[in-house]
């Protein structure tokens, strides 16, 4: 798994990556209560905006961490965006990209560099 | 000065607790050019006496609807609105509380808000209501942007029966916005002809039943056809008594309806403070404007209601909101609610079918006057008719004779061709004896 | 003596009456009443309207009648009394007590007011009816116009915006319409502070334009710096509200105007925060193009609960051809009201932005509270409303952080949380402590330029003992929490109508009308 500074992350399997939020971001957004995932079929480039996530009180970007075009998006957060809260780093997906420049994805933070980069905060 | 509290003694005190030697001191990052001394050029401080004075002289030059014969509709309609209403909307804390936000101690609005959205949903017929815009015709212009949004399309196709002050304020903010309008000729019964304007770029169809001629329409195949192509169909209505006796626009298929509520609740007040209406399909709910209001549960598990889905509002979306809109019609809202909870649909039903016979006894009276041309082949309680001249002219006339006859169709809309149009209108606040004397000097007047 | 031994108990016996401890076997307390939906009362068949029956069946309705049920209960009259009277007793308001709501200007509206807005001569008018049957009603409007322009210094208004985000709407739009008369369409950036009231961005973008943001300084002003090298050909107008959003006034503002005049851009001012200066400073001597004002805060309308509002837009020479219809005219035989675009008298009006005339209910409370003050009690307004904020500021300033402590603020105070560091409590708690106490709570978290920011606007129309009251109230409140009496804080309210309420829920599961068979709402997981 790799992570961004804007606290998104990729999980690659293939040419396809699964992109979320992280705990910490889940966490200081408090209850999500909405989240607007990405149409099918949508191309991004690496920090385009990926999708929305909503709290009570505020609405906050989702920044794509990769290049790709949007294969799947988590239906399944229409009906329960509290996943986002409970497992923000599996169920909790956003959208799975399908890759156009792979080399991205060497360039991002692991697990260890995204935890040095929080206790900066 | 009676509202302001403070005495002299408060002030000298609060300065030194400030630590400053005058009032001026406070004011110190005003630049000195624009500082002034002394007061403006307009006069000083009055008491209530001689206020109400100088208010009821401007009053008296006023013809106020209810000193005689009155026939006037065209978007807002003089409805007999009960003395509990008034009574109840001034109450403290109804009048002067603020919006919601601190639910705690504003359950009263909230749960009004609640009752009011329900009234609105189950009166046009549709899933949900939000809790009111400034009037129908901006609630107009806000549906046509919330299509753009639904849809991603960017033109708006309007009938030629959409009341033309609602065709300005939709073209006005939908221009301003980059949305093509394309408005179809005006017409008296045509709703149906925005079918053939329909394209891949239509975002949404606006029709009005019943429309500025008081025509009412069956939407129900422009409903079909609107989605048919991916587009949004848009119902406006102008007297909400008219959902007392005509099928919803809901039922006949609209996505969104827009209507302005003044006939409920609240009176002519010369064009505002009205209520605007607006009710959607629900998966359309996240692209809505305004206000609105959802039940939910306290800490002790009480029922309680709160404003919610506030993200699409501008206090926090900010540049991505879906209007500017800030403000509902609180109080005008609340009154709408309480007037609609004394009549429920039994009284409303009763009050609509009310409506509806005096219009047909007051066509019945134009129709037999030489000369007059009765145009709108299905309405409520409002129709249109032709008169063998210039409608204003004889409007003015009629105003002289001590009737307030209608409005004239060029008042609308000078370029249309049809001044010698009138609508007119009949509430249950009018009187027969009246509709047969507007006929009289009516005919009188066509005779000289 | 004859001894009458017909005693009672005549003071409370209980000395250590647990709070909770003599919960009520109805759920009511004393005179606050549970009040159901008026949809579970189950008057479907009823009605409180005395009308009599449709007597002919005969219709001219086209086959449309209404045939399927609405759903819309009835209630009788005593039973809609009860309703809405208990409802009522939910509610805060500005008539129980001090309302610090910053930028809300929450002052007393008066009754009179009331009174003058429902004599027949206004309220039972008809926006259409021949103009020659209404000239009290335009000659209103047309003083109302007088006083606007005259306390502001500018040269015309347009009365028509039915709310202060109407107004900008308006002032936006009217701008855009100079430009484009200019050549200057080319022009799509609006620039706004940081401190921006949301709808200055949400009415800039709503009508077209890109919005970029002006940095502040450390003593709460628009960065003089940032906005010159922001300023340029591409740049439409900048909306900067003075007093601005953290209760200052902008020191800058004339070179601020120059600075924008000179860009060839328009100056637009959010006019929320008149009552800080009305009637001792005009805006149009501070080089605004246009300004909305809100006639529900500075002018005394009632909030109504949320609405409704009205928001006249003050506009310049420049901006002034370009107002939307209608427009008001005084010609020799009288008034009247041109309403179309294009018309002799409008002809380069931008549109319009509503079906009538305005907000004319609202007209009449203003012109009556304005007649009431007078240039002299207008400008005592001012005076007072600043002084009441000044005075609430040095008698909390120990206790709590001001956000700008250097010098005097205008009619608001602002503080940020920093003063509650360590303490375990938030902003957020701190709010809904102040509602046991008797209090609204002031404006949270705006503007966002302030960590935690608490607004506090008391406006003139409080005595010093009411303010005392208020201090006195957030003095005892702020040494609880700094004494680390958390839980105080972290439950309230307890004594309100109804305790937080899960707002998390309502946005995630919305229900947002009654329906026929409901179920009850599980509570969050």
């Amino acid at each position: 798994m790799r992570f961004t500074k804007d606290h998104e992350w990729v999980a690659v399997e293939g040419d396809v990556a699964t992109v979320g939020i992280t705990a910490y971001a889940a966490e200081q957004l408090g209850d999500v209560v909405f989240v607007e995932v990405p149409e099918v079929g949508k191309t991004v480039k690496q920090g385009d905006g990926l999708a929305v996530v909503e709290s009570v009180k505020a609405a906050s970007d989702v920044y794509a961490p990769v290049s790709g075009e949007v294969v799947e998006a988590n239906a399944a957060l229409g009906d329960a965006p509290e996943t986002v809260n409970a497992t923000p780093e599996t169920g909790g997906w956003f959208a799975k990209l399908k890759l156009s420049n792979p080399s991205e994805v060497e360039a991002l933070m692991d697990r260890d560099a995204y935890e040095a980069f929080l206790s900066t905060l | 000065m009676r509202y302001l509290p403070l005495t002299p003694e408060d002030r000298a005190e609060m300065l030194g607790v400030i630590g400053v030697d005058s009032i001026d001191a406070l004011f110190v990052d005003v630049p000195v050019s624009a500082q002034r001394s002394g007061t403006v050029d307009l006069p000083l401080h009055a008491g209530e006496l001689e206020v109400e004075r100088e208010m009821a002289t401007l009053a008296k030059r006023n013809r106020a609807a209810g000193e005689g014969p009155f026939f006037c509709g065209a978007g807002a309609y003089r409805h007999h609105v009960p003395a509990t209403v008034d009574h109840i909307i001034q109450r403290s804390e109804f009048l002067t509380s603020y919006t919601p936000y601190q639910p705690e101690i504003a359950q009263g609005t909230l749960q009004v808000l609640f009752e009011f959205q329900t009234q609105v949903a189950a009166l046009t017929g549709m899933e949900v209501a939000n809790a009111s815009l400034y009037d129908g015709s901006t609630a107009a212009a806000e549906a046509v942007m919330m299509a753009t949004r639904v849809t991603r399309r960017n033109k708006a196709v309007m009938s030629g029966g959409v009341h033309p002050h609602y065709v300005e304020t939709v073209e006005t903010l939908a221009h301003a916005a980059g949305v093509a309008t394309h408005r179809l000729a005006v017409a008296i019964d045509a709703e149906d002809a925005v079918i053939a304007a329909i394209d891949a770029d239509t975002a949404c169809v606006v029709v009005q039943t019943p429309n500025v001629f008081g025509t009412a329409t069956d939407v129900t195949r422009i409903a079909a056809a609107a989605q048919a192509a991916g587009a949004l169909l848009i119902v406006v209505t102008t007297e909400v008594v008219s959902l007392g006796l005509l099928k919803s626009p809901g039922e006949m298929g609209a996505d969104i309806v827009v209507a302005e509520g003044q006939s409920i609740g609240n009176g002519l007040n010369f064009g505002g403070p009205y209520v605007g209406l607006f009710a959607c399909k629900e998966k359309y709910i996240r692209q809505a404007p305004g206000r609105l209001c959802g039940e939910t549960v306290d800490a002790d598990g009480r029922r309680g209601f709160v404003l919610t889905l506030s993200t699409r509002e501008q206090h926090i979306r900010r540049d991505k909101a879906t209007s500017n809109i800030c403000t509902n019609s609180g109080l005008c809202a609340l009154a709408f609610s309480i007037h609609m909870s004394l009549l429920g649909e039994v009284g409303l039903r009763r009050l609509a079918a009310i409506n509806h016979e005096k219009a047909r006894a007051l066509r019945d009276a134009l129709a037999g006057v030489p000369g007059v041309e009765i145009l709108t082949p299905r309405f409520f309680n409002e129709f249109a008719v032709r008169l063998p001249g210039n409608a204003a002219d004889m409007v003015e006339t009629l105003a002289a004779h001590g009737i307030i006859a209608g409005v004239p169709f060029s008042r609308l809309d000078a370029k249309a061709g049809l001044d010698d149009v009138l609508l007119v209108a009949a509430t249950e606040t009018n009187l027969d004896i009246d509709i047969t004397f507007f006929s009289k000097v009516l005919a009188k007047v066509i005779a000289q | 003596m004859s001894m009458n031994s017909v005693g009672r108990p005549t003071r409370p016996e209980t000395a250590n009456d647990a709070a909770g401890a003599h919960d009520t076997l109805t759920g009511a307390r004393g005179l606050l009443q549970d009040e159901a939906l008026i949809f579970e009362l189950g008057g479907w068949d009823k009605t409180g309207v005395d009308l009599p029956g449709a007597s002919a069946p005969a219709d001219d309705l086209g086959g449309l009648l209404r045939s399927a049920p609405i759903g819309l209960p009835g209630l009788s009259e005593p039973e809609t009394v009860r309703h809405y009277v208990r409802l009522s007793q939910k509610n805060h308001a500005i008539d129980l007590a001090l309302y610090p709501l910053g930028s809300c200007t929450m002052k007393h509206n008066p009754r009179l007011n009331e009174k003058m807005a429902r004599l027949p001569g206004f309220s039972d008018i008809h926006p259409l009816q021949p103009q020659s049957t209404v000239q009290g009603a335009l000659q209103l409007m047309d003083r109302l116009a007088h006083w606007l322009k005259t306390l502001t210094g500018m040269p015309a208004v347009a009365l028509t915006p039915k709310a202060g985000a109407h107004g900008e709407m308006c002032g936006m739009l009217a701008i855009r319409a100079a430009h484009e008369a200019n050549g200057q369409g080319h022009r799509k950036t609006v620039l706004a502070p940081t401190s921006a009231h949301g709808t200055n961005p949400a009415t800039a973008a709503f009508v077209g334009y890109t919005v970029v943001e002006i940095a502040q300084t450390d003593d709460g002003r628009v960065d003089m710096a940032d906005l010159a090298s922001k300023l340029g050909d591409h740049v439409a107008a900048i909306m900067v509200t003075n007093p601005n959003t953290c209760g200052l006034f902008e020191r800058d503002i004339v070179e601020i105007a120059r600075l924008t005049h000179a860009a060839g851009a328009y100056f637009y001012c959010d006019g929320a925060n008149f009552n800080a200066i009305v009637g001792r400073v005009r805006p149009g001597d501070l080089g605004v193009d246009a300004m909305h004002i809100n006639l529900h805060k500075t002018f005394s309308t009632p909030h109504g609960g949320g609405g409704p509002g009205a928001g006249p837009v003050v506009l310049s020479q420049a901006l002034a051809p370009f107002a939307p219809t209608p427009w008001l005219v005084h010609g020799d035989d009288g008034f009247s009201l041109v309403e179309h675009a294009g018309e002799v008298g409008a002809e380069t009006a931008f549109g319009r932005l509503s079906a009538f005339h305005g907000q004319m209910g609202m007209y009449v409370r203003a012109y009556a509270y304005m007649l009431s003050h007078g240039a002299d009690g207008l400008r005592q307004v001012a005076e007072d409303a600043v002084l009441n904020a000044n005075y609430l500021k040095a008698r909390l300033s120990d206790v709590m952080s001001p956000a700008f402590p250097d010098g005097p603020c205008m009619h608001e105070a602002l503080f940020d949380d920093s003063w509650l560091e360590g303490t375990g409590v938030t902003t957020l708690d701190f709010a809904k402590a102040m509602i046991d106490e008797g209090f609204h709570p002031m404006t949270m978290y705006f503007p966002l330029v302030v960590h935690g920011a608490m607004l506090i606007e008391p406006t003139e129309t409080e005595s010093l003992q009411e303010l005392d009251r208020f201090v006195e109230a957030l003095r005892a409140l702020a040494g609880a929490a700094k004494a680390g009496d958390v839980d105080r804080f972290r439950g309230a309210p307890f004594h309100a109508p109804m305790r937080r309420l899960d707002e998390t829920l309502a946005a995630r599961k919305p229900r947002l009308r009654w329906k026929p068979v409901a179920e009850a709402p599980r509570a969050a997981e």
